[in-house]
């Protein structure tokens, strides 16, 4: 683990911010050859990367691919195929009284970046937020998180091999490092984390007036309408691997809670039940496709959850714990106290909380009663009722009869709202947010608008007034001497 | 201490939270009513502009109320248009589905506003935190208070009171109102309040547009057109409050050899315009406090500059007046070189080859606006390509700022965020992304158990290698 003094950090970015003002970066070729090399870098180790994840989270190899390099592939992919036309500038449209004048909307690097990445998916966490930054054209310090130890010093070992050590620079360590990066001018800081460590990156960056974007968190709840039959089938499927399947419920976008009508409670139980020991098996000792808990501060504080007074009561399946290996078993619980820890914090485990409500509709209330989250899930066929939650709720996102899926989907903005935090990424919004989109106005000498000019006079107003308005033939009687000017 | 704000964003939450802001036809009522206030009390609005800043009746027109008439009718036209969903299209990896951006409120919105153009600062962004359906408050500044008393009276008449507020008020007022928690926040001023903001907000975790300035310079190479250049100098910079505007030119970097010959016809065109006797012209604001005039002199009687003023440089304390005054070739360590002028004040900066001049620009904080005046095709690119700021204008000062297709916001220390036109729209939007997924297709290579096959499928789902997936499918 890396140790970085004052010193350390300022002379790396001496040499990025120099390598940045070279221009080194600005070129197409640059930014898509940094590209490739990521590409190849996960291509070249995918076991060791395999390995890494299943050393730090007990993350299997098809759960890795699918979360975290796979993401990552196809978001280098994708840049790779759209960066020359995200980098060609965009014509502003100009009103006729501006002619012969030409408006332009430039994309240019922001300069050098900060990245923190996050423990829960150390990989793409990391990697698809650089994707951006390059394909911006930036130069970039990238610090993974300290809490996936094994992929932090892999990425560590790997980005020096593959990518520009002038301008691409990987810094490990753990909030010490965090604060002494915090302490330098930054163009801009990407974070993805809690809200409470989300609040001291923002305030640090205060100081600099450094723009950031906070991917955080919340309480992103599922709201259960009635299915029946085959469709129940796979709408339990989807809960099951929106709950479990990432990272053992560690993830900002995985279900945290459920809301279903009263009556449908039972059957949900039933199915989740018969689902999970399909999945995973029903052996704490002996999870199959399962991650653990990331370390021993994190399985104690998801275990005293269950601790609270009438939350142990209210589990329905699950509830054992391997403490050895820091593994939670896949747990349900019915109705909760509300005011638990469970029902006010966001879980980030395998804990599902099922809130029975008498009508469905009640669900919106419910959720609007705690901070906006990353993104609510409802699985319904109703229409009206769909458009009900898109109307009245707020969060990151939502997704209708499905789970974590939108987090593939690159023509949409991944971001939060309110505490879940502000920014976005993903697509085309990769390259935007670490772009600064600079307004150009080519003007020509001729013609000259001599009412701009003072010394002012009633002539004068009235042309400018007919010009705001955009009233040519007003304005044209006016140079004629054909239109009256009122005296001021 | 009471200061009767304690609260008000809670107020306007519970309002925001009765829905009422978000309908097409409350956000309609409150732009045309601030249309009305444009249009029906322009002569209160610009006796306002007169008393707090001696701002001309004309530059009051043209800049302030006229860019609030501009907005209000382009947003009314333009509102049903921009509230539709955006469709957008998805691919293979989440087939079948569809999905959609929709632009939501985010709830209640702080917008401090500042003194040099009072009016219209205070109005642009409101304009943009009702059209996108928010509840809004307004801290106008008190460094303009006639200004700010003439817009908490007529906001307070003709809008819907309970969710568009006016706070009067100064640094206590402020600082109250920035402990509150809001969904966004505008701030229009200076870097090292915008510094305390943005502390303020990330306690909340609150997003924030900062619009703040810097020193914006102006390049002249000799290959321009000399007298349109000087007229579209001295409009952007004198003609526009004197110099108190964030997209004034601040500086000029020009060749030793073409100096001169911009000097005069600086001073030709000044005269044209302003007369011979430019102090008590009518038709220039004054500086707006004893506290900036004294800041503004301060630049101009420091001892390495005042051996160089070429135009100008008489002042009358009695009222606030300083002549359009330029200097050449300040030194590089003189603060009028270092700080934003904010002022009647323009250095000219000399150099060998015009290209010099990037490097003297980049050796500063990145500025709201940079310009140049040239005939000259290659340079105009070296420019675009090397210099970062807001906006930039070539040929041309400060009418960027009218053009409403084109973003206004700064970058690096010029600020963070921008509005106008649909961008203000946008920036007071929760741009939400909503997919729906059918249940048709049921992909079983996304659950446990995993095997080597459904890795073999995923690989090829996710690079959208339609024979890979086929062949997955079948386990080949």
């Amino acid at each position: 683990m890396e140790g970085l003094e004052f010193g350390g950090a300022s002379s790396r970015l001496i040499v990025l911010k120099k390598s940045f003002r070279s221009g080194k970066t600005r070129g197409i070729g640059w930014r898509k050859s940094q590209l490739r090399a990521l590409l190849k870098l996960i291509a070249e180790n995918e076991s060791q990367i395999f390995d890494a994840l299943e050393q730090d989270l007990g993350k299997h190899p098809v759960e890795a691919y699918r979360d975290e390099i796979g993401v990552v592939k196809k978001s280098a992919d994708h840049a790779l195929l759209h960066i020359k036309e995200w980098m060609a500038p965009k014509r502003g449209k100009l009103p006729l009284l501006f002619f012969p004048s030409r408006a332009q909307l430039l994309p240019e690097p922001l300069g050098t970046v900060l990245i923190f990445g996050s423990w829960n998916f150390p990989i793409s966490l990391t990697l698809d937020p650089l994707i951006g930054a390059i394909s911006a054209g930036n130069t970039v310090v990238v610090k993974p998180s300290e809490l996936a130890p094994t992929c932090s010093s892999l990425l560590y070992r790997m980005i020096p091999l593959y990518l520009d050590t002038e301008a691409i620079t990987i810094v490990e360590g753990g909030s010490d490092v965090a604060e002494q990066l915090l302490l330098h001018q930054w163009d801009k800081i990407f974070f993805t984390g809690s809200p409470r460590v989300g609040r001291m990156v923002m305030s640090a960056a205060a100081k600099h007036l450094t723009p950031v974007v906070l991917e955080l968190g919340g309480k992103c709840p599922v709201i259960l309408d009635s299915f029946t039959g085959s469709d129940l089938k796979v709408v339990v499927k989807r809960i099951a691997g929106g709950k479990w399947g990432p990272c053992a419920g560690q993830a900002c976008i995985g279900v945290d809670y459920l809301l279903v009508q009263q009556k449908l409670a039972p059957l949900l139980i039933e199915s989740l039940k018969r689902c999970i020991k399909r999945f995973y098996g029903d052996n704490v000792k002996n999870l199959q496709s399962f991650c653990r808990i990331v370390n021993k501060h994190h399985f104690d504080r998801v275990c005293n959850l269950l601790e609270e007074p009438g939350v142990a009561a209210s589990i329905v399946y699950g509830g054992s714990v391997d403490k050895e290996n820091l593994v939670i078993e896949p747990t349900i619980l019915l109705d909760p106290p509300l005011d638990a820890q469970i029902m006010t914090e966001e879980i980030f485990g395998p804990l599902l909380p099922i809130i029975t409500l008498d009508n469905i509709e009640d669900s919106i209330d419910f959720i609007n009663d705690k901070p906006k989250p990353l993104v609510i899930y409802a699985f319904t066929n109703n229409e009206k009722f769909k458009e009900q939650i898109v109307q009245e709720t707020s969060s990151g996102s939502v997704t209708f009869n499905d789970t974590m899926i939108q987090f593939i989907c690159d023509s949409l903005p991944f971001g939060g709202v309110g505490q879940s935090g502000f920014g976005r990424y993903h697509g085309k919004f990769s390259f935007d947010t670490f772009s600064h989109e600079k307004a150009v106005l080519h003007r020509s000498f001729f013609p000259e608008l001599e009412p701009r000019y003072p010394p002012w006079n009633d002539f004068k107003l009235e042309f400018i007034r007919l010009a705001y308005n955009l009233d040519y033939i007003g304005l044209l009687l006016l140079l004629l001497g054909l239109r009256k000017v009122t005296p001021r | 201490m009471a200061l009767g704000v304690e609260g008000v964003a809670d107020d306007l939450r519970a309002v925001y939270a009765a829905e009422k802001t978000r309908s097409y036809e409350w956000r309609v009522s409150q732009l045309k009513a601030l249309l009305k206030i444009a249009t029906h009390h322009e002569k209160e609005i610009l006796e306002a502009l007169r008393s707090d800043l001696n701002k001309p009746e004309h530059e009051g027109f043209l800049h302030e109320i006229s860019g609030v008439i501009s907005a209000c009718k382009l947003t009314l036209k333009e509102l049903r248009r921009w509230m539709k969903p955006e469709k957008v299209k998805t691919s293979m990896t989440t087939y079948p589905s569809s999905a959609e951006i929709i632009s939501e409120p985010l709830g209640v919105v702080l917008v401090i506003s500042t003194w040099n153009y009072p009016f219209l600062l205070s109005v642009e962004p409101v304009i943009g935190a009702i059209a996108a359906g928010n509840a809004v408050l307004l801290k106008p500044s008190e460094v303009s208070p006639a200004t700010s008393s003439m817009l908490s009276k007529l906001l307070g008449q003709y809008m819907d009171v309970s969710a568009v507020k006016v706070v009067e008020g100064g640094v206590l007022e402020t600082t109250a109102l920035l402990e509150q928690r809001w969904d966004k926040i505008l701030y229009t001023g200076n870097s090292k309040v915008g510094r305390v903001v943005l502390a303020a907000a990330a306690k909340h975790l609150t997003p924030v547009i900062l619009e703040l300035g810097g020193k914006c310079p102006v390049m002249v190479d000799s290959t321009t057109n000399l007298t349109v250049t000087s007229r579209r100098i001295i409009s952007g910079k004198w003609g526009c409050n004197s110099g108190q505007t964030c997209v004034s030119p601040d500086y000029i970097i020009t060749t030793k050899e073409y100096a001169s010959k911009l000097v005069d016809a600086i001073s030709s065109e000044l005269e044209k315009f302003y007369g011979k006797d430019p102090l008590h012209s009518n038709d220039l604001s004054k500086i707006v406090s004893s506290q900036h005039f004294d800041r503004v002199t301060k630049l101009l009687d420091d001892e390495k500059v005042s051996g160089k003023i070429v135009i100008g440089g008489q002042r009358d304390e009695t009222s606030l007046k300083i002549a359009p005054t330029v200097i050449l070739d300040a030194p590089n360590d003189s603060l009028i070189m270092n700080e934003e002028i904010f002022g009647p004040l323009l250095p000219i900066i000399t150099v060998n080859k015009i290209e010099d001049g990037i490097g003297l620009i980049n050796s500063k904080e990145k500025p709201l606006a940079s310009y140049l005046f040239t005939n000259d095709k290659k340079l105009k690119e070296i420019f675009k390509r090397n210099i970062s700021s807001g906006s930039m204008a070539i040929n041309e000062t400060t009418l960027q700022l009218a053009i409403s297709t084109l973003p206004f916001g700064g970058v690096g220390e010029s600020g963070m965020g921008s509005y106008h036109g649909k961008f203000s729209f946008d920036a007071f939007s929760h741009k939400k992304a909503v997919l729906e997924r059918g249940f048709a297709g049921d992909i079983a290579a996304r659950y446990p158990p995993y095997t080597s096959g459904k890795l073999k499928f995923l690989k090829a789902l996710l690079s959208g290698d339609i024979l890979g997936i086929i062949r997955a499918l079948f386990g080949w």
